[in-house]
């Protein structure tokens, strides 16, 4: 199942809002943050996992979700989010700390949740996987539509709730796709010093359910395999793992010297863009004008403006609000 | 004569990492393992220059498998060697508790005694920098509710190295917990208080042992980690009114150190507790209430100052509120006059 013309750009756009949304985030998390880089200051403080680089697994796979469809994301979640159709406003606002943020500036960037799309995340790792299993079975007992989506890194595939998950899943027969966002590294820690094989799709026969490869972070491909699998769920056919080689252009975190990778190794991510490699396919395939493009991205830029404005312009909550919603 | 004596101002990250190279270099049953403890010296700096020192043989990057490694730590202990396992955030512990409070903390006792477990867990606490509420908690309570477990955690740099010591060559798990706004990482903004002076030589801080780490007559403060340095700071600001303050540095949480709270507050009549953690069925109600049971006549009602019962929020104005700080010990220190 190749994507459409329409898919194609609706994948191209997102990613171009994904992406520019995290070079404006890089920025303002800068804010307040020189000349002594410290967490805790500036319009967004804490930790910023930025997913530059890996918007192709989020939108492969989301082109084929419903907001019905369910979910749940990693600690790096921002691109996931945009193709999800979490409301960017609110998830903006909710980044700075807001009161119009989707949590009232509870949760923040590692916590997103936006119950009408069913999306959410976690910053613990692997632990996403569970819920995704229990959605899947909740619409199974409820006779719903709807699939769930686990994304996770590749750094989860060791967890031991990568693995119990799963078999929950496949021995219960439950529409879930795992999505592995392999990106090389946990941190500091390269994969193929954490993980016993090369490819974690290999582990989907250990419990009896299709795995899939898929290479050089292609949001076509990957379009394809996930269809593949996410009409299998559907159908009731069962789960689904898919590895899919990605990289991240940014740090683990803001502030990361990344001393850790091998020297030239971000030239040559950056030489592998999928962005521009997808402006290029469009042009080649889809006979996509320099006017068009423009076009696209001055909308998906726009959207983002906008949700910086929105996140910007509003209010703090009060400090004593922290005491509600514990309980509802 | 007097010798003079070389400052040499370490943060509390260099100390633990001096500890553990020392023990390593002495002890070769000593080794560590962990997420980004290798090349990269752990996140939060306490095991800086121990990869190039001792390599990944004894220095060991593991995958994110903390069911796996730190059950490996129990094995690993109880078969003669001495892990230290880096947990990297206490918030992360969920998934590996069951080989911390079934097999780590019990294996001694079920095992009559023939069973050591000599393991070192470093862990690191606390918030004030919007990290939320899966990275930003202390869960002192957590830990120390359980029997069989020590628990330490240093508010400055020299206790750090010194309990460290004492918790690699002690025959028993020990959890090191540091808090992050203490540990000297820049990116993290530092309590400069909290770097001092440190020997280079071998030294042990004795597990248990709390230090009166300001003295006064009027109120007894008792706090641990940057609940110290809040009490601190609210016994300078309460001397400038007059308000002579005892500022108690517990140091461990197991075993507790009673006897120097209750005699401090048998002098001073006040007791206020200050802890980061959850306010219920914690470190504060700990303190009070072994303060309560030995009947000393006290001269106002005791307060506590810990974070509420909520879970932490990122947003800055609400976690700021909710964190404990010299300003709400100095109100509750107000509180204790009025009611007098």
């Amino acid at each position: 199942m190749k994507p459409n013309r329409n898919q194609k750009l609706w994948m191209y756009e997102q990613m171009h809002t994904s992406r520019y949304f995290e070079e404006c985030i890089e920025k303002i998390y800068m804010e307040g943050k020189s000349p002594a880089f410290n967490m805790a200051n500036g319009p967004i403080p804490g930790e910023m996992h930025l997913s530059n680089g890996q918007e192709p697994c989020a939108v492969g796979v989301c082109a084929h979700l419903d907001a019905e469809d369910i979910v749940t994301s990693t600690h790096r979640p921002h691109h996931v989010a945009i193709a999800k159709g979490v409301d960017l406003d609110r998830m903006t606002a909710e980044i700075f700390g807001k009161k119009s943020g989707l949590s009232g500036g509870r949760g923040g960037h590692m916590h997103i949740f936006d119950a009408d799309v069913n999306f959410s995340c976690s910053g613990i790792i692997a632990e996403g996987m569970g819920p995704a299993v229990g959605a899947a079975l909740s619409r199974h007992l409820q006779k719903k539509a709807g699939v769930a989506v686990a994304f996770i890194g590749e750094g989860a595939a060791n967890q031991g709730a990568f693995h119990e998950s799963i078999n929950l899943a496949a021995v219960w027969k439950l529409p879930v796709v795992f999505v592995i966002e392999d990106n090389a590294w946990g941190i500091s820690v390269a994969k193929n010093t954490s993980t016993a094989i090369e490819h974690n799709d290999a582990r989907a026969a250990a419990y009896g359910i299709p795995g899939h490869f898929v290479p050089d972070n292609d949001p076509l491909a990957i379009f394809e395999v996930a269809g593949k699998a996410i009409d299998r769920a559907r159908r009731g056919e069962g789960p689904s793992l898919i590895e899919i080689e990605t990289f991240r252009l940014a740090g683990h975190f803001m502030g990361d010297a990344e001393g850790y990778r091998p020297k030239g190794e971000k030239d040559a991510l950056y030489a592998r863009d999928p962005i521009p490699k997808m402006r290029q396919h469009l042009i080649d395939e889809e006979n996509w004008s320099e006017e068009q493009d423009q076009e696209l991205v001055h909308r998906a830029h726009k959207r983002v403006d906008l949700a910086i404005q929105f996140a910007r312009d509003s209010e703090y909550p009060a400090p004593e609000e922290a005491m509600e919603q514990v309980f509802v | 004569m007097t010798v003079a004596t070389k400052e040499r101002k370490l943060t509390i990250a260099r100390a633990m990492a001096e500890s553990i190279a020392q023990e390593m270099r002495t002890d070769e049953r000593v080794f560590v393992m962990g997420e980004d403890i290798g090349p990269l010296g752990g996140v939060f700096g306490n095991t800086r220059g121990l990869h190039d020192e001792f390599g990944s043989e004894r220095v060991r990057d593991t995958p994110i498998s903390e069911t796996a490694f730190m059950g490996a730590a129990v094995g690993a202990a109880s078969d003669g060697m001495r892990p230290i396992v880096e947990l990297m955030f206490v918030d992360f512990f969920g998934v590996c508790f069951d080989a911390i409070y079934n097999l780590m903390a019990k294996n001694t006792y079920f095992s009559g005694g023939n069973v050591q477990v000599p393991v070192v867990l470093m862990t690191s606490t606390g918030g004030g920098y919007s990290d939320a509420g899966q990275h930003s908690q202390c869960l002192h309570a957590t830990f120390a509710h359980l029997p069989g477990m020590k628990v330490v955690a240093p508010s400055n740099a020299y206790d750090a190295k010194g309990l460290m010591t004492a918790a690699i060559r002690d025959n028993n798990p020990v959890i090191f917990m540091f808090h992050k706004a203490l540990q000297g990482m820049g990116w993290l903004g530092t309590e400069k208080d909290a770097i001092v002076h440190v020997p280079e030589e071998t030294y042990t801080v004795p597990i248990g042992k709390a230090a009166v780490v300001r003295e006064g007559t009027d109120v007894t403060i008792v706090g641990i980690t940057s609940g110290v340095h809040h009490g601190i700071k609210a016994a300078r600001k309460l001397a400038e009114r007059g308000v002579s303050a005892e500022v108690i540095d517990l140091r461990s949480l197991v075993p507790l150190d009673r006897e120097t709270v209750i005699e401090s507050v048998r002098k001073t009549g006040r007791l206020i507790v200050v802890d980061e953690d959850y306010q219920s069925y914690g470190l504060t109600s700990e303190i009070i209430c072994s303060v309560a049971e030995q009947g000393i006549p006290l001269k106002a009602a005791p307060q506590r100052v810990a974070y509420p019962d909520i879970p932490i929020p990122f947003t800055r104005p609400m976690e700021q509120w909710a964190l404990p700080s010299a300003d709400k010990i100095i109100a509750a220190y107000e509180l204790m006059e009025k009611n007098t």
